[in-house]
């Protein structure tokens, strides 16, 4: 508790629109080039990390923090979720991840298929799983829109969003096509695998051409048409052999492929390695949810590593809520062999860089100043973060969640927990 | 665990009359045998006994399947010697909460064994019957430290069968890993779940109000059904005084449903209830009230942190996760210092459960987020405390804590070698021992089970 009321007099006492910050003495684990840095200082003025050292001057009027030797991370990414787009998940009502206009009554007229269906525009930055999130060192994560029944497999784009609280999150350059491949997408290419394959090159034929052979409208095919030669597009894909297939469908259209779920990605290490592709695993799942995922391993991440492929996180179900527990997953894969440096570039560096993020993901100069104070191993389960900066201004540490705690830590009252201060 | 069942437990190994009632003879028996081991010695390890107590530098000697001792420079003529230096040791780990088995990996249509979705009140099946042995989650959680689980049916229906505890050792069948003795538990469901179900058919229970009169209704019967055979026992009784052979009168019908019913209102099976939000729970209290049973523990239960104080009072264990949250709307007020606050009233019983394959496979680092968490409140929570989530806590819920669930002597020699503190990420059970014999060992391949299914999967042309 003590602890808890200290960070929040450390918040009162800053002016509310500090954006200049010297972090002393902290262990800065740069997730770049440089590594870990003890007893480095960090330097941010408007927004961006001017200077990386120890014993920096601090320039006039700027907030100083003393880390005291903790660890200093870039802010950390929550993996392909919902957040903003999804509130309570069985909720309909608050549910706005994904199109599914083949389920609407009455009927709807023509093609479910809308590549051009974007998130984006659904973002919602008050969200409390947000705020949830945030404070446990969350700083920005990629919209990904669900396929859903009676939509399809092709489920739409999304972008990489700032978690500060803003209502223009999204950040420039980093939207994505989303693609779900395998047995879960089978109900929606007809029963089959191959069914999906059949209808992308049709997507992408009628993209090129212009011309609709009744899958895409003139919208969906302009969407596509915009990730043939150099766009991102991510694959959720298991399977071995279905990741190959991902590979040659990439590199034949000039798609840069970001390979999410890779359960089976190790036997494949070595195209993936070939292509440059980055693969988002989910390092707790190492069961077969299903016969896609045979090859489900703990040691997946390390392999990849081993291989020098690019591996960063994203969690698999409730991914959303759970953004917090992506350190969680770094953590493990370090427990089976991937190096902790590379563990923590995953949760950053790598994901950055994987969306088109030059200006974040690392600690270095000329980064935006998206900064995590830890209380100790930010892989570790049992440590928190006790300050987050967005561009060098500190964020509330409040949440939803620490509101209901404080209700029911305090003794009750003589007025119900209703009451402020009840 | 409440004295009730402990009585029953008894009872159950006593009773080899003839049926007294129709929950007295046991269908389906365990045929668990012990894997055979020679004595085994851990020497200089810290030990977390599950009682509370932390010895540093400790031994611990299993023997004849049994913990023999915990204490120093121990010795034992023959005991194969592990050397515990900066290792620590636990009691296994129990989960009481799995569906392991009965929604197994992969989750193939086919697999689908859980939720008997056909009737709101479905207490005459048994989760036993839909476990399959070959589900690979057994191994992994092996892996994690997990010697005993409970598996449960799910929460579709208000009261949606019986739960069975088993050992975690492979095995072809069911019965060979029955946890020998342990009573069965039922698994009621509050909230969204069974309302979903049935009133998205137009059928009861629609709303909580439903679910209410759904649970009242279906122990307004086993109370009749339950007269029915007490009165017929008493009348078998009085007639034996009188003469042998005799007791003439007609046994009521038998009905599995009333059978699971009338043994929760008898205590002899416990009651573990999926129940999230505080206001449901205090209604599930009034309505245990009101029939005459116990609740053994609140499952899920994310808003437990409101009513700790009484789940305590009432002796009521909160199996809880750490962090799970969001996902529906009773789920909405989740927090991460939900098992510290339910640990922290005296007399209280607060355990760390999964309901998922990821989790029991590391429930260790969940009590390590709860850890941390209830420190940065300023609460004590070191690990020879925390332990008691995983082990004790757990084993007194689903009424093995006789048995299982601490180091002291003489119980199951249930015991995990950890490389470290086990309340860390980075933290693996290098060897599990269950009743003494080593099923899992990190460094042998030859000690790691591979289930049928898994079999030759890896096995290249």
């Amino acid at each position: 508790m003590k602890r808890l009321i200290l960070a929040i007099a450390l918040l009162a006492t800053l002016p509310a629109a500090a954006q200049d910050l010297l972090v002393r003495n902290a262990t800065v684990h740069t997730a770049g080039a440089a590594g870990t840095l003890k007893n480095h200082d960090v330097l941010a003025q408007g927004g961006v990390v001017r200077a990386v050292g120890p014993g920096l001057a601090a320039p006039a009027g700027v907030t100083v923090v003393d880390a005291k030797g903790r660890p200093l991370t870039p802010g950390l990414f929550g993996g392909l979720t919902g957040l903003g787009i999804e509130e309570v998940s069985g909720e309909p009502s608050t549910v706005d991840g994904g199109l599914a206009l083949g389920a609407m009554q009455p009927a709807h007229e023509g093609s479910s298929w809308r590549p051009e269906f974007d998130v984006d525009v659904a973002f919602n930055p008050h969200s409390a799983a947000i705020g949830v999130n945030r404070v446990e060192g969350i700083t920005f994560t990629v919209l990904a829109p669900s396929a859903l029944p009676g939509g399809s497999f092709v489920a739409g784009q999304g972008s990489a969003v700032l978690l500060d609280g803003r209502y223009d999150a999204a950040l420039p350059g980093t939207r994505s096509l989303f693609v779900n491949l395998g047995s879960d997408s089978s109900p929606l290419s007809g029963g089959s695998r191959a069914g999906q394959w059949m209808l992308l090159e049709q997507a992408v034929t009628e993209a090129r051409s212009g011309t609709s052979d009744g899958l895409l409208t003139r919208a969906g095919r302009a969407a596509v048409a915009k990730y043939l030669g150099g766009g991102r597009v991510v694959f959720h894909v298991d399977r071995a052999a279905d990741i190959r297939q991902v590979l040659a469908f990439a590199k034949k259209n000039g798609m840069a492929p970001v390979i999410v779920g890779g359960a089976e990605s190790w036997r494949v290490a070595a195209e993936l390695k070939a292509a440059n592709a980055v693969v988002l695993v989910d390092a707790l799942a190492n069961l077969p949810g299903n016969f896609d995922g045979l090859g489900s391993s703990l040691e997946t991440a390390a392999r990849l590593h081993r291989a020098g492929v690019r591996v960063g996180f994203s969690q698999r179900g409730d991914a959303t809520h759970n953004a917090r527990k992506q350190r969680q997953l770094a953590g493990n894969a370090v427990a089976h062999g991937l190096p902790w440096d590379a563990a923590l570039a995953g949760l950053t560096s790598v994901p950055a860089q994987a969306f088109g993020l030059q200006q974040r993901g690392r600690i270095e100069v000329g980064q935006r100043a998206d900064l995590v104070l830890w209380s100790g191993d930010p892989l570790e389960v049992s440590t928190f973060a006790e300050q987050v900066w967005f561009e060098g201004k500190p964020a509330s540490m409040r949440s939803r969640q620490t509101e209901l705690r404080d209700r029911y830590l305090a003794p009750a009252g003589a007025l119900p927990r209703a009451y402020p201060g009840g | 665990m409440h004295p009730r069942f402990r009585a029953s437990l008894l009872a159950t190994a006593l009773l080899a009359l003839p049926a007294l009632s129709p929950a007295a003879a046991p269908s389906f028996p365990s045929t668990y045998q012990p894997v055979a081991s020679g004595p085994v010695l851990i020497t200089d390890a810290t030990v977390l006994t599950g009682d509370g107590r932390r010895l540093e530098g400790a031994d611990v000697l299993m023997q004849g399947g049994k913990v023999a001792a915990v204490g120093t420079d121990l010795q034992a003529e023959g005991a194969t010697v592990v050397d515990g230096r900066g290792k620590w040791v636990t009691p296994g780990i129990i989960d009481v909460h799995s569906h392991l088995g009965v929604y197994p990996a992969p989750g193939a249509l086919a697999h689908q064994d859980g939720n008997e979705m056909t009737a709101p009140v479905t207490a005459q099946v048994w989760a036993e019957h839909a476990v399959w042995p070959q589900d690979p989650g057994f191994a992994a959680a092996l892996a994690g430290g997990v010697t005993s689980m409970m598996i449960l049916p799910g929460s579709a229906n208000l009261i949606g069968g019986r739960g069975v505890v088993l050992k975690n050792v492979p095995a072809v069948t069911m019965q060979e890993m029955k946890f020998p003795g342990a009573p069965h538990s039922v698994k009621m469901a509050c909230g969204e779940n069974p309302k979903r179900v049935y009133g998205g058919r137009g059928q009861s229970p629609m709303t909580r109000m439903g679910n209410l009169a759904g649970y009242r209704a279906a122990f307004i019967e086993a109370q009749k059904y339950r007269q029915a055979w007490d009165k017929y026992e008493a009348s078998q009784r009085s007639e034996g005084r009188k003469k042998k052979g005799a007791g003439n009168g007609e046994p009521p019908a038998r009905d599995l449903r009333l059978d699971t019913l009338a043994g929760v209102l008898r205590g002899e099976i416990s009651v573990q209830i999926h129940c999230y939000r505080a206001d449901e729970m205090a209604l599930m209290m009034d309505l245990a009230k009101e029939f005459d049973f116990r609740i053994a523990a609140f499952h899920h239960g994310v808003e437990a942190y409101k009513l700790a104080d009484r789940m305590a009072e009432e002796g009521i264990c909160g199996a809880l996760w750490a962090d799970w949250w969001g996902f529906k709307m009773e789920a909405y007020d989740g927090i991460q210092e939900n098992i510290a606050l339910v640990d922290r009233p005296k007399n209280s019983c607060a355990i760390v459960h999964s309901d998922s394959s990821e989790g029991i496979q590391r429930l260790n680092q969940e009590a390590a987020k709860v850890m941390g968490r209830g420190e940065r409140l300023g609460l004590s929570l070191p690990p020879e405390h925390a332990i008691r989530w995983l082990t004790s806590n757990a084993a007194k819920a689903i009424g093995v804590d006789g048995v299982t669930g601490t180091l002291a002597e003489g119980k199951m020699a249930d015991v995990v070698l950890w490389n470290g503190n086990p309340f860390s990420v980075y933290a693996l059970a290098e060897k599990v021992y269950v009743d003494g014999a080593l099923l899992y060992d990190r460094k042998d391949p030859a000690r790691q089970p591979v289930s049928d299914f898994m079999l030759g999967q890896e096995v290249s042309p």
